[in-house]
């Protein structure tokens, strides 16, 4: 990859330190996808923020390189690990609750935006058609690409936070050339947000970079989320377009046989000990939604949905919020299902939730068992 | 013989071949570099001091501070090598400073599990 003078400069550490890492990072990345030279981007998202993943190694390394460095375009950041307002009701100990905020603090010295959401698009407009971001948190860059029509690697949290540092990405891969080498037809009737759950876990097991769909008339935004967020848990890939006349070189079946083979391998319970909804978070739509499904109903177990804080104000003012607490629901903001601490083997033995991309990570990460069902299966059964 | 270095480095050790990709996210003891995830084909084994080859890496972004922690906490791979690369693997093993090469799939196909090996 060929660096200007002042970005080689940069790399051999005549700018600091921070800015020496971060274009380490990026020379390593450009490497990689054979990217020939740096090209600004206009959003950063990043991930890493949540303790329980990033640990005390991670939170050691925000607490050094925020020293000197400072973000040089927008940066939104991924969930932390707990609500603050609600972070009481849950066991965590003190040293959790220490190491979470200096990774918090360490972020806003840099200058980011304090979103804790996994889901920027719904939280932010999208810039003009073709802009380069650089994202982070899988479903967040597949959503950009595929649905915002953006342009953004499948980002790594230290790629997207060098990008966030120098403004600059490698121009390389999906933001050069994203055409489809797989078509993949889906052939499941009726499909509904698991369904496409299911589908974007087939396809990230693969498909590379870029996916062509046939089959698929319209997809609400329900779908498109559960599909970019298991599409991103399950492989590399990092877009998708609906296309019945793909002409990419490779064709796969999605029918109802590899349908319930992804099932098999997520779905571990027969029913779940409580409900989790939000993995990605909901957006306001989702919410208003929900509340509609509700309306006259309650949980009958422990039910948390987690959401960005900017959708719960903005619910909590046009009174949704009011109404999902009525139905039993547990509204959490700033952290999200995806390797949470809140939810353990302490308290539960499984839960239900209609997320692919949650089953996996409650499963592999937390160690609990997985009850897989559709939003609208959720409300008729668990609810009266 | 290798296809691309994405991390220099040399190394020489022992591999542990996977057959599957990796995701680092949630799959993988950051303090002992144990691969918990029961129905990964490495499940049980430890890639410390490792030359960890795999096809390529997938899923979370967060990987990449797993790559970090296992370095600092020094359970990390000699050196991993892949078929294809993410962002994910190289800008984790580029921090932690774990040479990472990106191997023809020739050489990846004749390296089996177990073999001594020599890379960079």
């Amino acid at each position: 990859m060929e660096l200007t003078k002042d970005e080689e400069k940069s790399l051999n550490g005549e700018h600091g330190e921070a800015l020496q890492i971060a274009y380490r990072i990026l020379s390593a990345t450009g490497e990689a996808t054979d990217a020939e030279k740096l090209v600004p981007i206009h959003w950063a998202h990043v991930s890493g923020v949540n303790y329980n993943t990033i640990g005390d190694a991670g939170e050691e390394f925000l607490a050094t390189i925020s020293k000197d460095a400072r973000f040089r375009v927008r940066t939104t950041v991924n969930p932390m690990g707990y609500d603050k307002d609600s972070v009481e009701k849950f066991d965590l100990d003190e040293n959790f609750i220490q190491k979470q905020e200096s990774i918090r603090e360490s972020y806003k010295k840099m200058g980011a935006i304090p979103s804790f959401s996994c889901i920027p698009y719904e939280i932010y407009d999208m810039p003009r058609e073709g802009t380069q971001v650089s994202f982070a948190e899988s479903n967040a860059a597949i959503y950009a690409n595929s649905i915002g029509k953006l342009k953004t690697n499948k980002e790594s949290a230290f790629s997207a936070l060098a990008s966030a540092i120098t403004g600059k990405s490698p121009y390389s891969d999906l933001r050069k050339d994203d055409s489809p080498t797989m078509s993949i037809a889906m052939k499941v009737s009726e499909p509904n947000e698991l369904t496409f759950g299911l589908l974007g876990y087939f396809a990230g097991k693969v498909a590379d970079k870029s996916v062509a769909i046939s089959g698929v008339k319209n997809m609400d935004k329900r779908c498109n989320k559960s599909m970019c967020a298991s599409m991103g848990t399950s492989g590399s890939c990092g877009k998708f377009v609906l296309d019945d006349n793909s002409n990419a070189s490779e064709k796969v079946d999605f029918d109802e046989k590899e349908l319930q083979k992804v099932y098999d391998e997520l779905n571990t319970a027969e029913s779940g000990d409580m409900i989790t909804l939000g993995s990605p978070q909901l957006g306001l739509e989702e919410m208003t939604d929900l509340a509609t499904m509700l309306k006259g109903r309650a949980f009958k177990k422990r039910c948390l949905i987690f959401c960005p804080r900017a959708i719960q104000e903005q619910a909590r003012s046009l009174g949704y919020a009011g109404q999902l607490e009525s139905a039993g629901c547990e509204l959490m903001s700033d952290c999200c299902t995806c390797l949470t601490p809140l939810v353990t083997k302490k308290d539960v033995d499984s839960v239900t939730t209609n997320s692919i991309k949650g089953a996996y990570y409650l499963k592999n990460s937390n160690g609990l068992d997985v009850n897989l069902k559709s939003l609208s299966d959720i409300v008729r059964d668990e609810t009266s | 013989m290798t296809k691309k270095t994405i991390v220099k480095g040399s190394v020489t050790g022992k591999v542990l071949k996977s057959s599957q990709p990796i995701n680092f996210l949630g799959t993988i003891d950051k303090k002992t570099g144990s691969i918990t995830d029961q129905k990964h084909n490495l499940s049980g084994k430890s890639i410390k001091g490792s030359i960890l080859l795999f096809p390529h890496g997938i899923g979370s972004s967060v990987g990449a501070y797993t790559i970090y922690s296992l370095k600092s906490n020094n359970v990390a791979p000699l050196a991993m090598a892949c078929q294809k690369i993410d962002l994910t693997v190289a800008s984790g093993c580029a921090l932690a400073n774990i040479p990472l090469f990106v191997l023809s799939s020739n050489e990846y196909d004749s390296i089996k599990d177990g073999d001594e090996i020599s890379l960079g």
